[in-house]
């Protein structure tokens, strides 16, 4: 008599069992990569599926999802939405958003599906072809959904042309290539272990939570739509480490150093996310200092306390994070204050009610270090003196930020390492990178630094305006501050209200 | 300690040295306690400029925003290069000096702290 | 202390979709604490969280495949059980 078969059954047959032996090619000619970085997997059946998604399911709630988020978009759209943010700061936050971390998601796309095609196991292959179609579909939501903004607000308009060539995209640009011209087990490592199991809500609320307090429903919606996935995507994070760990003894040096590496990577990266809580939100959510508490030194550490029986223990150098969450922001601001004039969104001065938050949120470095030259800058703006850094900045090999962060225990000297490879030096801004770049040189002595390149004249030219318009960002438009910005503006003009006394235009750099 | 790469011995190609930049140096400076200058800076210059141009022109224009500008005498001001005590010969060059690619200059002006002494 | 390290989480969106899940839950999870954040309901319990799929019937009227809930799932912790009657996440340690 027959029967229906049950999920896991169902599971089985159109998954697994779908898989084969090769009986004419050798396994190793088949996954070629399977081998060279030293992981030893003895036993491809015992990865346990983190999900029973059967395609047919899949396709069912995926465009379920995405019937959904399309409708609010068109109503989104049709009902100006945009006008529905606090204000027209916020969206530099979405031009952030959209230049540095949308395409993330594509590079996730093009690494799941690469890392789905060199793992052995139907299970793996499963869930990282399904995590492929997901990611691009994040994308092309974003894509979708920024795409309003656009109508209306400056920087969006060559977001893929800016992301591999704009001085702060290599930054996340880096930390993605980085991770795809790795093999397949230190990718899945970095991305789905380390960044969307470890760190994934502080990239998701930050950004999610931001838009639903500054009244930017598509972005919440978009931020729903794809946190539904994620939930795959953390558990096959979880995974994917726990089976590691359980093949084989000698694997767990090796994840370790991954674990170590994409931790300060990814921390590193961050600041930006960081950055946007604390000072590009006019309504703020929490500050970084609060969400690296309780995301990261709560939930992380009872994670890292599940991850020691495998004898993997809390990434290295987590200890400067903790130090780091008084500062990186206000550094990172200060960075961007600096150099707005070759960025492609606005940033601006904290108000007095704004200093006072972050005094309240940072009583133990804010006032001492930062107010002091926030203060200073803000006079000089309003007496039509506003600063922009005439030189270009150093920047640390791995990371690829600016230098400004400090050295752990003084926050007024700048942190400084350095590595000499192959008759040339190479520098850094703390431990955790230099260790990185220490590990694999070859690797990182041929990073595309954005400030090397403009000196070696492969960035349109000699002068800043001619870098700028090899970025395509438009000059007088997309750049300087937000005091002075067409979005301003606009913005006031769609809103009814008087322009003020300190708009009279500034001194280009 | 060497990357793991699907090629035996791989080697990357360096995009930094020296040869790629025209004849130019790229070298480093920074002001010390003075953080409104969010990092250090990065120069390209020909090895054989004085090392007076950088006196007086090259860090007068990166740093002259700065209050404290005003309180920098060159003959007070203290150098380290790649960390060493450094005393600069300004009719030298910056090769004569001992600055080479990627060098880091750091300079500190006595009684200049930044902005109310933050630092900044 | 043993329950610290067993507990387990579901992460919902807080719209009408996810509406009977979350009345569901409450239902056959007396221990868990249900808490509201902006547009998310958070369910944290130790050791165990179940949905049950006839109990969200009941609720909704109409038949409920429990793999539904990927469409309202915000984030989880644990290890997930699922099966034709129930999805669910799990912590043992």
């Amino acid at each position: 008599m027959s029967r229906k078969l049950n999920l896991r059954e169902r599971y089985q047959r159109m998954t697994r069992d779908l898989a084969w032996e090769p009986s004419y090619q050798s396994k190793s000619d088949i996954y070629p990569q399977m081998e060279f970085e030293g992981i030893k997997i003895e036993d491809w059946d015992k990865w346990e599926d983190p999900f029973r998604l059967t395609m047919d399911s899949y396709w069912k709630y995926q465009a379920e999802k995405e019937r959904k988020l399309y409708s609010i978009i068109d109503a989104f759209a049709q009902n100006n939405g945009h006008m529905n943010v606090t204000d027209a700061r916020y969206v530099n936050a979405l031009k952030l958003f959209l230049t540095g971390v949308s395409p993330l998601e594509y590079a996730a796309h093009r690494g799941f599906a690469m890392v789905g095609r060199q793992f052995p196991g139907a299970g793996a292959q499963v869930a990282c072809q399904m995590q492929s179609i997901d990611e691009l579909r994040h994308v092309q939501t974003q894509i979708h959904t920024i795409s309003h903004y656009n109508k209306y607000f400056n920087g969006f308009h060559d977001f893929r042309h800016m992301h591999d060539r704009v001085w702060y995209l290599s930054v996340p640009k880096s930390f993605f290539d980085d991770a795809m011209s790795a093999g397949p087990f230190e990718f899945i490592t970095a991305i789905s272990f380390s960044f969307e199991y470890v760190l994934t809500n502080l990239l998701f609320m930050p950004f999610m939570s931001g838009a639903a307090f500054n009244g930017d429903m598509a972005t919440v919606t978009f931020g729903f739509s794809a946190q539904s996935d994620e939930s795959r995507h953390m558990t096959l994070g979880l995974e994917v480490i726990k089976f590691m760990a359980e093949q084989h003894p000698d694997n767990i040096p090796i994840i370790q150093k991954w674990i170590d590496k994409w931790f300060w990577r990814g921390y590193r990266l961050l600041t930006l996310v960081g950055m946007m809580m604390d000072y590009m939100l006019p309504k703020k959510v929490m500050s970084w200092r609060e969400a690296w508490e309780i995301y990261f030194e709560q939930n992380g550490g009872a994670l890292f306390e599940d991850m020691a029986r495998y004898g993997l223990r809390m990434p290295k150098y987590w200890e400067q994070t903790i130090e780091g969450k008084d500062h990186i922001t206000h550094q990172a601001w200060g960075i961007f204050y600096n150099y707005t004039h070759a960025a492609a969104f606005h940033t601006w001065m904290p108000d007095n009610e704004e200093m006072d938050w972050l005094s309240a949120k940072y009583p133990d470095s804010f006032d001492q270090y930062y107010r002091p030259r926030f203060e200073h800058w803000r006079e000089q703006a309003e007496a039509g003196n506003r600063f922009y850094n005439p030189t270009l900045p150093m920047l640390c090999q791995t990371c690829q930020i600016p230098m400004g962060f400090t050295e752990p225990g003084d926050p007024t000297t700048i942190g400084f390492r350095a590595s000499d490879f192959e008759g040339n030096r190479y520098h850094f801004c703390s431990d955790g990178c230099k260790d990185i770049f220490d590990n694999e040189p070859q690797k990182f002595c041929q990073a595309w630094m954005p400030v090397h390149q403009i000196y070696q004249g492969n960035c349109g030219g000699a002068t800043v305006p001619d870098v700028l318009d090899w970025y395509h960002l438009n000059f007088g438009v997309d750049n300087f501050d937000y005091a002075q910005s067409p979005d301003r503006q606009h913005w006031q003009q769609w809103k009814g209200e008087a322009a003020e006394e300190s708009d009279a235009p500034d001194e280009a750099a | 300690m060497a990357v793991k790469a699907i090629t035996p011995d791989y080697k990357g190609e360096a995009l930094d040295g020296v040869d790629n930049f025209h004849g130019n140096i790229m070298f480093h400076v920074n002001w010390e306690k003075h953080l409104m200058f969010c990092a250090p800076l990065a120069f390209a210059m020909p090895p054989d400029a004085p090392f007076s141009t950088l006196l007086e022109e090259t860090l007068p224009t990166a740093y002259g925003y700065h209050p404290d500008w005003k309180k920098v005498d060159w003959s007070k001001v203290e150098w380290t290069l790649d960390h060493e005590p450094f005393d600069p010969k300004p009719d030298a060059s910056l090769e004569e000096n001992g600055i080479v690619h990627r060098s880091l200059l750091r300079f500190t002006v006595p009684g200049a702290e930044g902005i109310a002494d933050s630092g900044s | 202390m043993a329950d610290a390290k067993n507990m387990v989480y579901l992460a919902l969106q807080n719209n009408e979709d996810a509406r009977p899940i979350i009345e569901a839950i409450e239902e056959d999870n007396p221990h868990a604490e249900i808490n509201h954040f902006p547009a998310m309901v958070k369910i944290d319990a130790v050791g165990k969280l179940i949905v049950r799929r006839k109990t969200v019937e009941e609720k909704i009227g109409r038949e409920w495949d429990p793999q539904e809930i990927h469409i309202s799932l915000v984030s989880l912790s644990g290890n997930v059980i699922e099966d034709d009657d129930e999805f669910g996440v799990e912590r043992d340690n």
